[in-house]
């Protein structure tokens, strides 16, 4: 079974978010960046199916430059056998979507892997946009997954309050979500043969136009200072909040 | 041109953030000088359907095929477009839910048009339809436009506002049978994990961490939750601990929420787990640690033991209960 993981590569969690200019870029300063923590959910789930004795392929995909790389390094050494960069700015979800698409085409997988969004953008678009492109089955915010045959999978996909059981053929685009597997830290061994592993660049298959384009980015308005309140004096709290009408 | 909202059903009953998307939809319809219509899908009574000319929809097409009573997102989508192709729509609101997610990205492409995802203010017809939409998981906010007139919009839920603009609505059925190629993926069951408030949907949030210092005590958070009609939500490690379940987990690796009140116990406010809840209109904290980072984000703050405070609380909203 052939699985392709999709890593979007991102700014670690603790970043302290600041804009360049007038908001026009992410001050990449001092920033690291590390596999999507969705994405990388992905992966350990792929590894999980190899250890459950399927035999199993596992390529790591990037679209981005070559700073994309160290972080496809990265999924090399947790334990993807070899690893794509796509050489497009993926700045527009409609062209990361295609720029995979071209690139899955005729290539056989059975399974596609991607993080429930990206913690940078926040879309959520490409893992849809691309079963849809390939007219594959697709199941988003996946907390399980589990081969019933072949062809076919059951999955558990997160919704309010609770999960559906999901009945679904492959071939599959899954959007991962905490609960699908466990995060795993790469050992020595890992890292050594992650080295020697094939990282291929792969240059844009055909122009796509960008739909979407950033204007600015600007910080969340900021907040007026808190109000402290006497531990002794819950009834106050009470009154501010019944005045402003929160509850 | 008009504009279609999808008006996505729970088990027959519309909920706020469709009629959130409906507000949207119709300020949009008026700004293009256009009506708002509307597709629903699945089993739904017309006194419900009723419900969405309240806020702004003057007709409803109703696909109802036994093959659509459980969610599959590739024949809801083919459904969606069937209907906005039929009557030339070529924008499509949907509300930013675990639904629309998995809807909207499909919708985009057989429309052959630009997916808006989350956004949090009107599109600018007037200016390459520029809008925004929350980024760096809530750290950063992007302004942007499309290139394309043709959209599909999703609504963050608690993210726009919810009016009454009533119009007298028209309900039509609209025959669509998925093909069995369109059912290749098809909800069996909804195992719900609580029976209490939708997360994501809530007006006000009690949330605790792991100042909480065991699942035993989690009783006085879910009394306060009662009182307010609050959905109950936790940090990271409480969940990953198995203190709380894994899906009341909220923060950057967790469920996202932006509601009126946030009520933050014993949980000291890290970086991941302030993106997750950073939106949210209001905020109160309760900790013992002045220095606690969640203080800087907070409206409310109270610096004490939660084990005093959180009592006396309760008792407080109880007597504003009684004499209010
Ligand atoms: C990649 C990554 C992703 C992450 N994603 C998330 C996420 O999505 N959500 C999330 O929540 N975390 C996330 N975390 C974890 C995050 O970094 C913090 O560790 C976590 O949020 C801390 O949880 P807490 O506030 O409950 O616990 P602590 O940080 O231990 O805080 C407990 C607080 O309770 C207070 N307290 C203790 N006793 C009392 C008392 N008696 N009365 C009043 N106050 C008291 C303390 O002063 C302290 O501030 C992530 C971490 C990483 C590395």
């Amino acid at each position: 079974m052939k699985i392709l993981v999709c890593i979007s590569h991102v700014p670690d969690t603790t970043t302290k978010i600041k804009f360049e200019g007038n908001g026009d870029t992410l001050d990449k300063s001092g920033v690291t960046f590390v596999i999507n923590p969705y994405c990388e959910y992905g992966l350990s789930r792929a590894i999980g199916f190899r250890e459950e004795g399927k035999n199993v392929s596992i390529t790591a995909l990037s679209v981005g430059g070559p700073e994309v790389e160290p972080t496809l390094r990265k999924a090399l050494a947790i334990g993807a056998d070899d690893a794509v960069r796509i050489s497009a700015h993926p700045n527009d979800s409609a062209l990361v979507a295609r720029q995979i698409y071209n690139y899955v085409e005729g290539k056989e997988f059975s399974v596609i892997f991607t993080g429930k969004e990206s913690i940078d953008f926040n879309g959520s678009m490409v893992p849809g946009m691309l079963a849809e492109y390939l007219g594959w089955s697709f199941v988003s915010f996946a907390t399980h997954m589990e081969m019933t045959g072949e062809e076919s999978a059951v999955l558990h996909r997160e919704v309010d309050g609770g999960y559906e059981v999901v009945e679904a053929r492959l071939p599959i685009v899954v959007s991962c979500q905490k609960g699908i597997s466990e995060w795993r830290i790469p050992n020595m061994r890992g890292i050594m043969a992650a080295r020697k592993k094939p990282l291929a660049v792969v240059s844009p298959s055909e122009e796509v136009a960008d739909t979407l384009s950033t204007i600015k980015f600007d910080y969340p308005p900021a907040k007026e200072a808190c109000t402290y309140i006497e531990p002794d004096n819950a009834a106050r709290l009470v009154d501010e909040l019944v005045s402003k009408g929160l509850i | 041109m008009s504009v279609l909202l999808f008006a996505e059903n729970s088990q027959g009953k519309f909920k706020k953030a469709v009629f959130e998307a409906a507000t949207y939809g119709f300020e949009l319809a008026q700004l293009l000088g256009t009506n708002l219509e509307a597709v629903s899908i699945g089993q739904i009574e017309n006194a419900e359907l009723e419900k969405l000319g309240t806020y702004g929809v003057s007709k409803v097409y109703r696909i109802q095929s036994e093959e659509m009573d459980a969610f599959a997102n590739t024949a809801y989508a083919a459904g969606i477009a069937s209907v906005a192709k039929s009557v030339d729509a070529n924008i499509v609101v949907m509300a930013q839910t675990y639904n629309g997610r998995a809807i909207a990205p499909r919708v985009a492409v057989k429309l052959k048009a630009a997916p808006l995802s989350g956004v949090i203010s009107m599109v600018d017809p007037g200016n390459g339809f520029q809008t925004a939409k929350y980024s760096y998981s809530g750290k950063g906010v992007e302004s942007f436009k499309s290139e394309k007139d043709s959209l599909v919009i999703t609504v963050k839920a608690n993210g726009f506002h919810v009016a009454e603009n009533p119009q007298s609505i028209a309900i039509e059925n609209f025959e669509y049978t998925p093909a069995a190629s369109e059912l290749d993926a098809v909800a069996k069951e909804i195992v719900k994990a609580s029976s209490g408030i939708s997360l994501t949907e809530a007006e006000i949030v009690v949330s605790a961490g792991r100042g909480m210092k065991g699942p035993e005590n989690w009783g006085m958070i879910e009394e306060l939750a009662g009182l307010l009609g609050a959905a109950t939500a936790c940090s990271k490690p409480t969940a990953d601990m198995g203190w709380r379940p894994h899906h009341e987990h909220v923060g950057q690796t967790g469920i996202q929420v932006a509601p009126n009140l946030y009520i933050a116990i014993g949980i000291s406010g890290a970086i991941q787990h302030l993106a997750g809840v950073s939106s949210s209109k209001n905020i109160v904290v309760i900790n013992k640690d002045p220095e606690a980072p969640f203080f800087k984000i907070a409206d409310f703050g109270i610096i004490g033991d939660l084990f005093d405070v959180v009592p006396q609380l309760i008792e407080a909203i109880k007597k504003a209960k009684v004499s209010g």
